[in-house]
């Protein structure tokens, strides 16, 4: 492999990365406050790319597409965890079954929607084409999606380590009755961090259909994913969710570029291994 | 301030508590005494909102208004502040944040808890602010626990065995502490295995026994020369 290409993949895995990070950031608070797998994540990841596709389509605007992804994506959060979870909050194997029911009705509705063929969000003439970075030249797009990825990153660990709604999240992990025993209503945090996931996946779904494309199945490729980064890296844990996604995204590049017939080789190896020494993840409660 | 009136409780089908009365008047620090299993974390949850136990049967009220059946955080607001036994103070979060999490204006006046306040009651905990409350030792969680739960600005504590695991030394100082607390005129609930450190802190005691009802009530003194009392109902 010369350098370029190292760099290539490098680059490569690092976008890819930074789209998991969006999927597995949501995933990992969902389940580190609420003990909630949810297995309707990538549901949430096609729907919002879907919503987000039309509405770009629609006004020509791929802005109002990633506006309206995300707050498509909350609602339908919203409507979950109020009106479907709440029911059946603490039951395990029921909470689970559901989430699996709504990822099945996403997909059956988005065919139905939006049909089997694979659709590409249209993104804005600045971030076409290439970008020369001196001795190669790579996609605009996927330092737009890193940069992004950044952003989210950094804002979600101020949010999560500096303000007291933080606060009450990581004590809610801790200990949730005594949370509530405080005076504090759990229920509104449910709710608030189960719609920050969701918002998460809504946008990752619109620009991830800039990336690779929206298609039937997208949702579980992408769930698969993300479900190997919260794994490695520890459930309930954000800072487990980026090394996570970076182990995965670098992990995805290179080994189609070195092993492409063993890509999900490459992919869960490392996973197994992982689990063997750290059952708990990376950086998840030992 | 707080009244508990006949009330049953169960885990399942399991029935712990079958009519206790108790109550605790404003300003008042009532001591409820039991041996290990005997129901006083069962009841003190139950004061709490916290499920399980479930209340079957009877009534509390706090300030006058019911409580029983509402949600945790709801009879929290109201004023009922726990400190509840195993501490339970949030391990991953520093000292600082533990009481940040908690903190809750006071409803009326301006002499409420603030976080000054509670670093003088407990200025060990103001030497450890940074720490994370897991590698605090036994006796800061404690403080920990009880400073958490004024900074909701409570009219009352419910303490479930405070003393639970501390050495001497350190229970001498939470004694102090507590002592201090009564000065200033808050209520609490305290609950203890043994009579130990209620003897010169409650106001009156009551002993929860065998069959999950109040088998004895008085005030300290009289329990201390009731041979037979402590040794039927606390096993000493
Ligand atoms: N979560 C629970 N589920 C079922 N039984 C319980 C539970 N917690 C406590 N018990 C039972 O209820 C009884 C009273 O327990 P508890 O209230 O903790 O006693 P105490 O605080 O006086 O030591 C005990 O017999 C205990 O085994
Ligand atoms: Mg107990």
């Amino acid at each position: 492999m010369t350098g370029q290409t190292f760099l290539f993949q490098l680059l490569n895995g690092l976008s890819f990365a930074a789209l998991l990070f969006f999927l597995a950031s949501g995933f990992t608070l969902i389940f580190g406050l609420m003990r909630i797998v949810n297995l309707a994540h990538g549901g949430f990841y096609l729907v919002g790319g879907y919503v987000g596709l039309t509405v770009a389509t629609a006004t020509g605007n791929f802005w109002l597409g990633l506006l309206a992804a995300p707050l498509a994506i909350a609602a339908i959060g919203l409507f979950t965890e109020r009106v479907l979870l709440r029911r059946i909050r603490g039951q395990e194997l029921p909470e689970v079954l559901l989430t699996v029911g709504i990822a099945f009705v996403f997909a059956d509705m988005s065919l139905e929607i939006w049909g089997g063929d694979p659709r590409s969000v249209p993104i804005p003439g600045f971030l076409r084409g290439g970008l020369d970075i001196g001795f190669m030249v790579y996609p605009r797009y996927r330092f737009f999606v890193i940069g992004c990825a950044v952003l989210v990153g950094v804002a979600l660990f101020l949010a999560h380590s500096k303000t007291r709604i933080g606060a009450i999240v990581r004590a809610g992990v801790d200990d949730r009755e005594m949370v509530s025993a405080l005076g504090i209503n759990i229920n509104k945090i449910f709710t608030g961090v189960f719609i920050v996931g969701a918002l998460l996946a809504g946008v990752a779904g619109l620009i991830g259909g800039g990336l690779l494309s929206l298609v039937p199945g997208a949702d579980t490729e992408i769930l698969l994913y993300s479900l190997a980064v919260v794994i490695i890296g520890g459930l309930g844990s954000l800072p487990g969710a980026v090394v996570g996604s970076l182990i995965v995204g670098l992990a995805d590049a290179f080994g189609r570029a070195l092993l492409p017939d063993l890509s999900y080789f490459t992919l869960f190896a490392p996973m197994a291994l992982i689990l063997v020494v750290r059952p708990r993840g990376l950086l998840g409660r030992q | 301030m707080l009244k508990i009136a006949d009330v049953h409780a169960n885990y399942g089908t399991a029935s712990i508590l079958r009519g206790v009365d108790l109550d605790v008047a404003s300003g008042e620090v009532v001591g409820l005494l039991g041996r290990n299993g005997m129901g006083k974390t069962t009841l003190v949850r139950t004061c709490a909102g916290l499920a399980p136990p479930r209340l079957v049967q009877g009534e509390i009220t706090f300030d006058g208004q019911p409580i029983h059946g509402l949600p945790s955080y709801q009879i929290g607001a109201q004023g009922i502040g726990l400190v509840p036994q195993g501490r339970h103070v949030f391990g991953s979060l520093t000292v600082l944040e533990n009481l940040q999490v908690a903190a809750r204006a006071a409803k009326d006046g301006d002499d409420g808890w603030t976080l000054d306040r509670v670093y003088g009651l407990f200025p060990r905990l103001k030497d450890r602010f940074n720490s994370r409350a897991r590698n605090l030792s036994g006796g800061e969680q404690q403080m920990l626990a009880i400073g958490r739960a004024l900074m909701t600005n409570p009219k009352m504590l419910l303490m479930d065995e405070p003393s639970e695991g501390l050495a001497p030394i350190v229970l001498g100082v939470i004694r102090q502490q507590l002592q201090e607390l009564k000065t200033q005129g808050l209520s609490i609930l305290l609950v203890e295995q043994s009579l130990g450190m209620a003897e010169r802190l409650c106001d009156r005691l009551y002993i929860l026994g065998e069959g999950g009802v109040i088998v004895w009530e008085g005030v300290p003194a009289d329990l201390n020369a009731d041979e037979r009392a402590k040794r039927v109902h606390l096993g000493v």
